[in-house]
């Protein structure tokens, strides 16, 4: 059902290859020649203290920012969930949602979009503003997204940011199923996701 | 759910549809935004009458360049939302990270930008052309005018937001940056007006004005697309 033309083209050549990547802000390195191949099934932890660097690799990763060394290639799509969540705070979810599936060409029906909100615990606030919402549920409308399945590769700056236990495990349930359906996720966190077969990258020296 | 219904390349036609639809719908949930400019226009225009004072000739002599002056004004003053709310929340990034061209998802949003705020000065005008007591003659010239110099407003005021979008309070200085790139159309736009009250065939401005779309038409998407690009690093 969630079979995606990803699933059978590249099961095992990687979705992402970073080669020797290095980056400094005002003089400070963050990383300096890093190396990371993400495969089909891999969940990958990216930790370390604020301010070492996870958002920065992220964008980099994300061809957001140019500001960097070494090569970054991918092998199809990618979705990104940054900080500033992608939600206009004045649509409702469910507009935001409508909009993300356009632009990322998901051909899902309304009612599929219905469900992919209730899916992550909105039902009955798809029609309210996002702004009326609360930090944690308008983190679950940017995640919604993510079950739009456009893409095999999933790169999440902090998902768990202001969930509750039900979101954290909601954030889970997402990751195991895209990766049972063969996609990969890079997820910068400062708590565990709680999944097991994760792989850890630690940025950083330990504060 | 089949395979079959996740594409995996966006339509750009449909992108460009729905970021339409959502600018628009974001518009008309903040009816302040919308009303504002238009506000402005009209009672910046009536100011002159009482400024200057209520003499119809002097009013009309003046009326061509004024009437351009305010839409002007108000597209700047409208201008700086145009990028910066979605740099805030984050939907630029979704935008530049999906729309492949980017430059059709600028032109679908400066498309929505001139919907709301182009179009209604545009209609508005003869209203306010009435305040200033124009002459009747020149009111379709005036009308024809703005409706193909607003989108000229409207294409260079998105490349110097998407320039200044990355800024904390670039407000101020994406006016310097685009009220010297608006003087052409001032020029033009006010002198065919002009020409009509003096009797003169407004062809030569109209033609240009033409030209000059159609080269922003083609230009400023790309330029406004690049400096979002850079805005966001």
């Amino acid at each position: 059902m969630r079979a995606a033309s990803w699933t059978a083209t590249a099961l095992q050549a990687p979705l992402l290859t970073a080669r020797a990547l290095g980056c400094e802000r005002d003089g400070r390195v963050l990383f300096n020649d890093l190396d990371l191949d993400i495969r089909p099934g891999d969940v990958i932890e990216l930790t370390g203290p604020n301010g070492s660097g996870k958002t920065t690799l992220l964008r980099c990763l994300a061809g957001l920012t140019g500001d960097f060394d070494g090569e970054v290639s991918h092998a199809g799509r990618f979705s990104y969930v940054g900080h500033r969540g992608g939600l206009n705070l004045q649509l409702t979810p469910l507009q935001n949602l409508r909009w993300s599936a356009a632009i990322e060409g998901s051909n899902a029906s309304n009612e599929s979009l219905s469900s992919l909100l209730d899916g992550v615990g909105l039902a009955g606030y798809e029609y309210l503003p996002c702004q009326q919402l609360s930090a944690g549920q308008q983190r679950r409308a940017a995640l919604a997204r993510l079950g739009l399945d456009t893409a095999a590769l999933w790169l999440l700056d902090e998902p768990l940011t202001a969930l509750d236990d039900a979101g954290c495990a909601l954030v889970r349930d997402l990751l195991a199923r895209h990766r049972a359906a063969g996609g990969a996720a890079l997820c910068a966190t400062h708590q565990s996701l709680g999944l097991e077969r994760t792989r850890q990258h630690a940025l950083g020296r330990a504060a | 759910m089949t395979a079959a219904t996740f594409a995996r390349a966006p339509s750009i036609g449909r992108a460009f549809t729905a970021q339409v639809q959502r600018d628009l719908t974001i518009a008309f949930r903040s009816r302040s935004e919308l009303i504002n400019p238009l506000m402005f226009y009209v009672m910046g225009i009536s100011m002159f009458p009482l400024g200057v004072g209520p003499t119809a000739e002097r009013l009309a002599e003046i009326a061509p360049g004024v009437l351009w002056v305010l839409a002007l004004l108000s597209t700047l003053l409208s201008l700086d939302s145009l990028f910066r709310r979605d740099f805030d929340d984050g939907t630029l990034e979704q935008l530049v990270l999906n729309v492949d061209p980017l430059f059709v998802g600028v032109l679908a949003k400066v498309f929505a930008h001139w919907l709301v705020i182009g179009l209604p000065l545009t209609l508005l005008s003869p209203l306010a052309a009435l305040m200033l007591f124009l002459p009747g003659a020149a009111v379709p010239t005036l009308v024809l005018t703005l409706l193909l110099g607003t989108p000229i407003l409207s294409l260079l005021g998105a490349v110097g937001a998407a320039l200044t979008v990355g800024l904390k309070r670039g407000g101020l200085l994406l006016t310097l940056i685009i009220l010297p790139l608006y003087v052409p159309v001032l020029i033009l736009g006010a002198g065919a007006v002009t020409a009509v009250i003096d009797g003169v065939d407004p062809a030569a401005q109209l033609a240009w004005m033409a030209a000059i779309l159609a080269l922003m038409l083609t230009l400023t998407p790309f330029a406004a697309a690049l400096a979002l690009r850079v805005g966001l690093e």
